[in-house]
């Protein structure tokens, strides 16, 4: 449309349209950059928002809030110690049980699967880390409780008694629930992050080990050597992700807030004291101290977040 | 210098280490493929429990009929699936521009320390729990309403899809080919517009893409709406009050004694879980069509 005008206006043309021009671009360039701010504002407000409602907690207890074993809302009294513990604790159970699982799939599917398997089956993964938490939780409280009641806490306390982690009653609820079902959560993300650090890897890598006479494991060894930092970057995403993570927890990790070594007894985390009792919060000290671990979950999975996301790009932006 | 001992080892002794290096490497790339069944294995238990429990509780009624009261057998979960569509629809009204927005200037003007920082953020924002999500707009819209609504729900539902859009926006508008642009340029059409009626109008399906894939993100959410939009046994379609929602009816449902509504707790989830399923299969077609087309 315009090209029709300026062909008939020729030398003017420059001198017409040119600050009009101009002034819709800048417009379009500073509307979009303010949206693109908000973004950047949104997670400064997150965590202004909550520091100011945690205040009243955070200048009465300080760093005690954190190492204070007692939770009772009715004396006043707010420690988050066993939160943390168990948030703490049930992570590292669902990193355990998930790392190997995600880095083997990772393998077979940028080494091993053939073409054709290999996006149906990143399709099927994928689809693990769409099922809403809220359904793991329905599935562990019927199918997973049961099953680790019944059948895998009396067999481990039978044959590996000896070890502090498997003594207790069989209640079925507990951490070794949590820590379970935590572990399918995070395997997709682990698993899809992994298999793109070491897709990143370049060929020739695999080539010269395997033209120098590696079986196919040793060249896959060397490639894991070369992905390692993005794979722990990975791994803390994994990590962020089982911290932060509420319903499926909360339905099955017990809601007792205390501190024990086993795997059999119940526990409470962060984000589950948060789902339970936040409705509940009638004084304002408890709605504060709420507030207080709600901005701690915040601040812990930001780094946490921006240490992986650092480690991921090191390796895949090169 | 590793390769130097191997080579020794292999002049001791030649059978053997040829065998132990096969054994070893079928076993690990066994290990491997065990792992990926393992996944699936699990991924298939979890989808045959949610349907064959949920299917046979699955019916008209569940989808047209209200709650009914604790003791009565029956009902279903009309408002609730209302309610879910108003939640996800507040969260898109709020979520949806901002994150697009953003994209697009990540894309087209994305080139230095700012824009550097803005994705940085974004992705960081993406793995905030969702439950802080919920804190956030109880603290941002509850404090100040005091009481629980269904805008404040959606307040918490936007801040989670507003990083998914951003950085789907950013990579399907990256896809446009340059030459689209240069040609608009050329053509003395301003930047902004061809922005707009050509590089926007060419990632269209790759956007609506990033909206489906953030939908299906918190279309089964529930920690965030636990103290924002509450829940409610009754009919309601207003923005000021607390709404119903089918994951928080999972989660009151699953928690419960009464059978009948632990069933309808596999149904609404049954209801979810297909609800995301679709998206997602049908943001693979989407996408699968684009990259073939090229």
């Amino acid at each position: 449309m315009s090209f029709v005008v300026s062909a008939s206006q020729t030398t003017k043309v420059p001198v017409a349209t040119s600050p009009k021009r101009h002034f819709g671009d800048v417009a379009f360039k500073y509307t979009t950059t303010i949206f693109a701010g908000f973004v950047l504002l949104l997670v400064l407000l997150m965590g202004f928002e909550m520091y100011m409602q945690a205040k009243p907690t955070i200048e009465k207890f300080g760093w005690s809030f954190l190492t204070r074993t007692v939770w009772d809302p009715v004396q006043e009294e707010y420690g988050a110690l066993p939160f943390v513990f168990g948030t703490l604790f049930s992570s590292l159970i669902a990193l355990v049980i998930a790392l190997p699982l995600s880095i083997g799939i990772a393998i077979f599917l940028s080494e091993m699967a053939p073409r054709w398997l290999e996006p149906p089956l990143s399709f099927l993964i994928e689809l693990l880390a769409g099922i809403p938490s809220i359904v793991y939780g329905l599935w562990g409280i019927f199918v997973l409780v049961p099953w680790i009641r019944i059948s895998l806490e009396p067999l481990l306390s039978r044959h590996l008694d000896f070890i502090p982690l498997f003594r207790g009653a069989p209640y079925g609820y507990g951490m070794l629930a949590a820590g379970l079902i935590l572990s399918i959560m995070v395997l997709p993300i682990v698993t899809s992050i992994s298999r793109d650090v070491l897709k990143a890897i370049p060929q020739t890598q695999r080539e010269a080990s395997l033209a120098l006479g590696a079986t196919k494991w040793e060249s896959v060894k060397l490639i894991l050597g070369d992905a390692k930092s993005g794979i722990f970057g990975a791994v803390l995403l994994g990590l962020g992700r089982a911290i932060g993570e509420t319903m499926a927890v909360t339905m099955v990790i017990g809601n007792t807030p205390s501190i024990s070594i086993s795997l059999f007894d119940p526990g409470y985390t962060m984000a589950s004291v948060l789902a339970n009792e936040f409705t509940e919060a009638t004084t304002a000290m408890y709605l504060s101290a709420l507030i207080e671990i709600a901005f701690l979950l915040f601040g812990i999975t930001i780094i946490i977040n921006m240490l992986a996301r650092l480690l991921v790009w090191s390796v895949t932006k090169k | 210098m590793e390769r130097n001992k191997e080579m020794s080892i292999v002049n001791e002794n030649i059978p053997y280490h040829f065998f132990r290096r096969k054994a070893i490497n079928g076993a690990m790339l066994a290990l491997c493929a065990v792992s990926a069944l393992i996944a699936i294995g699990i991924l298939s238990l979890i989808f045959f429990y949610t349907i064959n429990r949920g299917a046979s509780y699955l019916s008209l009624d569940f989808f047209l009929q209200m709650p009914k009261p604790v003791g009565e057998t029956g009902g279903g979960m009309a408002n609730a699936i209302v309610g879910t569509v108003i939640l996800i629809g507040i969260g898109s009204a709020i979520g949806l521009p901002i994150g697009v927005m953003a994209g697009i200037y990540l894309a087209e003007h994305g080139n230095n320390k700012f824009a550097v920082l803005v994705r940085f953020m974004t992705d960081v924002l993406s793995g905030v729990p969702s439950i802080v999500a919920g804190v956030v707009a109880y603290s941002l819209v509850v404090i100040p309403t005091k009481h629980f609504s269904a805008f404040a729900g959606g307040v918490a539902l936007a801040i989670l899809m507003i990083p998914t859009v951003t950085r789907t926006t950013e990579e399907m508008v990256r896809l446009v080919p340059q030459s689209y642009r240069e040609a608009g340029l050329a053509l003395g059409i301003p930047q902004w517009k061809t922005t707009v009626q050509i590089v926007l109008r060419t990632a269209f399906r790759g956007i609506v893409t990033g909206i489906l894939l953030a939908v299906a993100r918190v279309a089964g959410e529930t920690a965030p709406l636990l103290f924002t939009a509450l829940g409610n046994r009754f009919w309601s379609t207003s923005l000021d009050q607390p709404i119903a929602s089918l994951s928080v009816f999972v989660y009151d449902y699953a928690k419960s004694p009464f059978e009948d509504w632990n069933n309808q707790a596999w149904a609404a989830a049954l209801v979810l879980i297909i609800l995301i399923s679709l998206l997602s299969l049908s943001v693979r077609i989407v996408t699968r069509n684009r990259f073939s087309s090229r």
